[in-house]
């Protein structure tokens, strides 16, 4: 990590990489796992050897929920647990489809986008979400 | 490691407060005629308090706001916040405080208005949960019920007798919010979604109230007004905080706070007369007795199906209705206690367990990730 990022901070790493559209992920060069969310030193063992790295954004869905909402309000949504092909699991929503149809273990692909909602709700700062790969 | 904590401390007054109400009572008002109760039921005055423990979701301070409304000026405190099972780790701070020589008697206690006021105050909401709106602690737990069944086949029925044998328990305790609204299995599974697939009568209540608890050494306990009821063995354990980080969404750090609690006590479940559980959602019970080890882990919807948990069942769980039907002034974990309480006093009326002398209490803090199980018992445990 040069002192430059270093000064940026883990999270704010993270951020930079998806406004240049790249979704990045850390990887401990003493371990070789992926490490997600971000940090300045590599959980467990403590040394300073992450680095981020570009991942695939193939995903798969290992838990999910469709959050009850009225239609006035926006609808109900989905919130879930996405295991990456790399080995880590993160939070996000499967977009543009009904909530009801998202099934653990369903294939998703992730995009860097704006959102609607969340910490970022309306604002320049992309995040990643998921969308359903289609059954070949 | 060798516990040193068994038999030294005991419970020896509980009282709570306006639960249920949508009065307009501050948090710091429940807490304090939670307290007054307390120490009514303990026979003591407030100048006998030297030690405090306590958080709300309002106070970053907890313990200077309660000490200074209270008047008292306490030799130790501590407002360790782990969630709702916040009030259990107090307990054996407490403990290891009296031990210690840094005070003699302690008071536990906290107030919330979550019911009036639906705010969670000070409660964070961590960094990538914010990111995708996930509001705490409800998708988690939502993700988690809906993974049991995925994982083990477990069935929205059995899920929903959990629910059904905590508001049979409530319409045997006079204070119970829910005691003349007795439910089927058939009124869970159709009580409205709110996030799958959890429904409404899956959710603990959201009530007002304050609760307290008077704890103090095992020697100073036998010339007090009550029986009193000793902690046995304590252990907490968390592995997490967001949702994403933990590992499997069916095994939940009791397994190890459990297994280390009940060693620490020298017993084993068998021993255990009766049990209450945080249960902040109906999947809560299920996932704790399969991973307190009443049953395997998959088999807890079994177990609790059939009336197993209800009155009259083989294993009496959260005798006063729990969060689900007695009351949940934001966090619970304090009620597991004064109902542990009741039960090994031999005080809890129409929902006494015969011949309690074994409790197990059951914290649990944010979305299964910290908890704390306390071994309670009465003095013939000793």
């Amino acid at each position: 990590m040069s002192s430059d990022q270093e000064a940026l901070g883990a999270d704010a790493q993270f951020f930079q990489h998806l406004r240049e559209g790249r979704f990045m992920i850390q990887r401990s060069e003493g371990t070789g796992q992926f490490v997600f969310y971000p940090r300045m030193i590599c959980p467990k063992t403590g040394k300073k050897d992450l680095s981020f790295e570009e991942v695939s954004g193939r995903g798969v869905i290992y838990g999910t929920t469709a959050v009850q909402r009225p239609e006035k309000y926006g609808g109900n949504y989905n919130l879930c647990l996405i295991d990456l092909e790399e080995g880590v699991r993160m939070l996000s929503r499967v977009v543009d489809v009904d909530p009801d149809q998202i099934q653990i273990g369903m294939k998703v692909q992730a995009h860097i986008e704006s959102v609607d909602f969340g910490t970022f709700k309306n604002s320049d700062q992309p995040v990643v979400v998921f969308r359903l790969v289609e059954a070949a | 490691m060798t516990y040193t904590l068994k038999g030294k401390g005991a419970i020896v007054g509980v009282g709570y407060d306006g639960l249920g109400s949508r009065l307009k009572r501050s948090p710091m008002d429940h807490m304090a005629n939670a307290t007054f109760k307390a120490l009514e039921d303990a026979g003591l005055e407030l100048s006998d308090i030297d030690g405090i423990c306590g958080g709300t979701f309002y106070h970053m301070f907890p313990t200077l706001v309660m000490a200074e409304y209270l008047g008292i000026r306490p030799k130790w405190s501590n407002s360790d916040q782990t969630g709702g099972s916040s009030f259990l780790s107090h307990l054996q701070e407490a403990v290891m405080a009296i031990e210690a020589g840094l005070c003699s008697t302690v008071l536990i206690a906290y107030g919330s208005n979550v019911g009036a006021v639906r705010n969670f105050g000070i409660l964070d909401t961590p960094t990538y949960d914010g990111i995708y709106g996930n509001d705490q602690p409800l998708p988690g737990y939502a993700m988690a019920m809906g993974r049991h069944m995925h994982q083990y086949g477990t069935t929205r029925e059995q899920i929903a007798e959990v629910a059904v044998a905590a508001r049979q328990w409530a319409a045997l305790h006079p204070d119970a919010v829910m005691r003349d609204k007795p439910i089927s299995v058939e009124d869970v599974v159709n009580s409205p979604l709110i996030s799958t697939p959890i429904r409404a009568l899956d959710c603990c209540l959201m009530t007002d109230g304050g609760a307290a608890i008077i704890v103090t050494s095992a020697e100073k306990a036998k010339d007090l007004k009550q029986k009193p009821v000793y902690m046995l063995g304590s252990a907490g354990a968390h592995w997490h905080r967001e949702l994403q980080e933990m590992e499997d969404l069916t095994v939940t750090p009791a397994k190890e706070s459990a297994a280390r609690a009940f060693a620490n006590a020298g017993i084993s479940k068998s021993d255990v007369d009766v049990v209450q559980l945080y249960d902040a959602f109906t999947i809560n019970t299920i996932m704790f007795l399969e991973d307190m080890g009443f049953c395997e882990k998959g088999e807890g919807g079994a177990f609790v199906a059939e009336g197993r948990i209800a009155p009259g069942g083989e294993l009496p769980v959260n005798t006063n209705g729990g969060g689900l039907s007695f009351a949940h002034p934001g966090k619970y974990g304090m009620f597991t206690l004064i109902e542990a309480t009741e039960q090994l006093r031999g005080s809890a009326g129409d929902r006494q367990v015969q011949g309690a002398e074994i409790a197990v209490a059951h914290g649990n803090g944010c979305v299964f990730s910290h908890e704390f199980t306390t071994v309670l018992g009465t003095e013939a445990t000793l």
